[in-house]
């Protein structure tokens, strides 16, 4: 096997094109002044900016990290601009109204709801372009819940106190290389406040889109649900084919209090670089959640894009019987190369976890699952179950699985289960004597692969990623 | 219907048919018996259009035109039917999703409308019933785990439910209990009509029985060696291949 499948593996990606909308772009480089300057751009005060430069500091001294398994030019971070603005945005919109059509026909063209009254589900919005948020819906009706949905340069401002309390707190500036380059330079992305007790009415989202050239994304995500809370929130990337890498190095970090249970779905399809490998983006991203007594965290990502990922979404399960689930779906194609998993860091009494991770891989791609399920001296009676498959199509892919498993506590229980398959040609043939084509079988059986994660997947998401994987693997398979 | 003219053909790197002649009128059924290894799954491959499969030599001739020229989801739209002798599995895809994808396929070819998801599971339960299998099986994925009986019985159900023009059973009897083999055989004679051509590879004289034949053939080495009526296969239960191996030679 098999050049019959070969022959079908190419993909087009369909959110390739650039806004052509003028920007403030700061000169590539970065040091202290460009520090200063994006904190000077925002306005912020004092002990933001010295704090970024605390994380400046220590960036300077760390290494990027080795140890993954994946291959890439090192990019040179003096080669790359810090901060681009569309330049509408400059003096600051007040309202959806005011934001520049041409960017909301950015977000009209990937299918995102921008204007409230076309939203059917009843989705927030929160638009994130290249640096800057141009706009968030919605604003009133969550405020009337008392949820604070805003762009992480409001919260700064309006909110200082939980930014303060929080922000770090969860990801330290000085925890990786990549965290602290996101800590000293980040530009924008979500800030998510739920009260004591409320149930958030709608589905949060945020859509990332870098748009300018030889630009760096550095957004910074922080969601608070307060003891007894709930929430549910979905990010989706996006970004036009260059043939230059661009690099997105985001944080994001997820706080539930006592009794409080965060939902978080990533659909991820930054653009992947060319079928030669060239272009697409690094993405080098830290998730990580903190679990307080009885809460649950939720991590679920479907990953289709990136030229490089680098992504393994956390859970702490700081507070007894606290709960963490990690359900994932990378596809790789091409010259495409993922390295991404979980950790399950289990801290407090009869804490539970549970790992579901799916990888795909076809063409010359590399697919590895690295997970680390941790049980420390205080976690009595915690439990994981971790389910690790991998699919492979074609023959020249690669599928990579490292378990670590730690445990220092004799009564949690682990267990792990790994399988490894191949779409065979006998499957497509099978297929096609029933007279379904190959691309259609291939889906069909991806689908079917993944169903166990879709299922996770807000519903209207849910069909969104099958049709992802479709895309991606469009002519995949004969 | 089908018409098959010196056909040349080979799996990899061995010619395995070696001037096969063979033709189906519509209403017709052949059986076709032969040795192991003698070429009958090769046949059945070979008209279904399976990759690695390369014709040599020879034509095939469908309904008037080139059968050979096709993609095999084509000669599928088309209307050619294989039962396979060792059908495979796909997991995690459901027996009713993959069925509503190949009938849906097969009708929009047809320029039929696509049925309703609702009168499809219908259909599909009615089906289900007819060749005796329990209609959990509908959700269970393809032939996931299903016995050699099952998955023989599945391969039946795909057939009743999209109607081909011409069907091959490649050894559908086999491995089958004796109550299995006569849903078989009551499948197949519901779908002898005037206009269907059917195709029975076959080891065992006794399926004959239940699916009478209008013509037998024997296929050995490659090639149709010897053909008669019912009668033919009486006379190779009881005296095996041998006698035709010398005739032959
Ligand atoms: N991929 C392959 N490579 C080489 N030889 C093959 C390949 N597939 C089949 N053959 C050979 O072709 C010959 C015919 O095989 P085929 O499956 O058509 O036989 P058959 O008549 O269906 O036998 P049976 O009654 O055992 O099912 C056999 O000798 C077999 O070993
Ligand atoms: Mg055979």
């Amino acid at each position: 096997m098999s050049e019959n499948i070969d022959q079908y593996l190419k993909s087009e990606y369909s959110a390739g094109w650039i806004t052509d909308i003028e920007s403030l772009t700061i000169p590539p480089g970065l040091n202290e002044d460009v520090i200063r300057l994006i904190s000077a751009k925002k306005q912020e005060p004092e002990w933001m900016l010295e704090w970024r430069l605390k994380a400046y500091r220590a960036w300077l001294e760390m290494k990027e990290p080795e140890w993954a398994h994946v291959v890439y030019p090192k990019p040179d971070f003096q080669a790359l601009s810090y901060y681009s603005s569309p330049k509408s945005m400059e003096d600051g919109p007040q309202s959806l109204d005011e934001v520049d059509p041409e960017l909301l026909r950015t977000y009209e063209k990937l299918g995102i709801p921008v204007h409230e009254q076309e939203v059917l589900a009843g989705v927030a919005v929160d638009m994130v372009f290249d640096s800057v948020s141009v706009g968030t819906t919605f604003r009133q009706k969550l405020k009337d819940a008392g949820v604070i949905f805003c762009p992480i340069s409001e919260a700064v401002h309006e909110y200082p106190e939980l930014v303060k309390k929080y922000l770090g707190s969860v990801v330290p500036q000085k925890d990786n290389f990549y965290a602290a380059l996101n800590s000293a330079v980040f530009s924008d992305g979500s800030f998510v406040y739920i009260p004591k007790g409320v149930r958030c009415p709608m589905e949060l989202s945020t859509y990332f889109r870098i748009n300018e050239a030889k630009t760096g994304q550095f957004e910074r995500t922080l969601i608070i649900a307060d003891e007894g809370s709930q929430v549910s929130y979905l990010e989706g990337c996006t970004a036009p084919m260059r043939d230059e890498n661009q690099l997105h190095a985001a944080v994001v970090e997820l706080v539930a209090l006592d009794d409080a249970d965060i939902k978080y779905s990533t659909v991820q399809n930054w653009y992947p670089g060319d079928a030669e490998g060239k272009g697409g983006i690094y993405n080098f991203v830290t998730k990580r959640g903190i679990a307080h007594t009885r809460s649950k965290i939720s991590w679920t990502q479907v990953e289709t894009g990136s030229a490089v990922t680098w992504k393994y979404p956390s859970c702490i399960l700081k507070g007894d019987d606290s709960i963490g689930e990690f359900y994932s779906v990378a596809l790789t194609s091409n010259h495409q190369q993922a390295d991404t998993g979980t950790k399950m860091i289990h801290l407090g009494k009869n804490t539970r976890s549970t790992i579901i991770a799916k990888g795909i891989s076809a063409k010359q791609s590399s697919n590895s699952y690295r997970g680390l399920v941790k049980m420390n001296p205080g976690a009595e009676g915690a439990r994981n179950y971790t389910q690790c498959d991998s699919l492979l199509i074609g023959d020249k892919c690669g599928a990579h699985t490292f378990p670590y498993i730690e445990s220092k506590n004799p009564t949690a229980v682990i267990e792990h289960e790994a399988t490894t398959s191949k779409v065979s040609d006998d499957q497509l043939f099978l297929c096609q004597q029933r007279g379904i084509d190959a691309e259609k079988a291939v889906s069909m059986i991806v689908n079917g692969f993944c169903k166990d994660v879709f299922r996770e997947l807000p519903m209207e998401f849910a069909v969104e990623a099958g049709k992802l994987l479709e895309v991606s693997l469009e002519g995949a398979v004969g | 219907m089908l018409n098959i003219n010196d056909l040349h053909a080979r799996v990899e790197d061995t010619a395995i048919l070696h001037g096969l002649n063979l033709e189906v009128k519509p209403g017709e059924v052949h059986a076709i018996m032969g040795p192991n290894g003698a070429g009958k799954s090769t046949l059945g491959n070979v008209l279904a259009g399976r990759p690695g499969y390369e014709v040599t030599g020879g034509t095939v001739t469908y309904k008037g035109s080139d059968l050979l020229e096709l993609e095999a989801e084509d000669r599928a739209r088309a209307g050619v039917f294989l039962a396979f002798q060792y059908p495979v599995e796909i997991p995690g895809v459901s027996n009713m999703e993959f069925l509503k994808a190949s009938v849906d396929a097969i009708r929009t070819a047809r320029g039929e409308e696509a049925m309703s998801s609702m009168d499809f599971i219908k259909l599909a339960r009615e089906k289900c019933k007819a060749v005796d299998l329990p209609q959990d099986f509908l959700k269970r994925g393809v032939n996931e785990g299903f016995s050699g009986g099952e998955k023989k019985r599945n391969e039946l159900l795909q057939m009743m439910l999209l109607e081909p023009s011409l069907c091959i059973l490649d050894e559908t009897d086999s491995g089958l209990d004796i109550d299995a083999l006569q849903v078989v055989a009551r499948g197949v004679n519901a779908l002898r009509s005037p206009d269907r051509g059917i195709i029975v590879v076959t080891h065992y004289q006794r399926l004959l029985d239940y699916i009478v034949p209008d013509y037998v053939h024997v296929l050995a080495k490659g090639r149709i060696v010897k053909s008669g009526g019912r009668e033919l296969a009486l006379e190779l239960e009881k005296h095996g291949y041998s006698w035709i191996d010398e005739e032959v030679a």
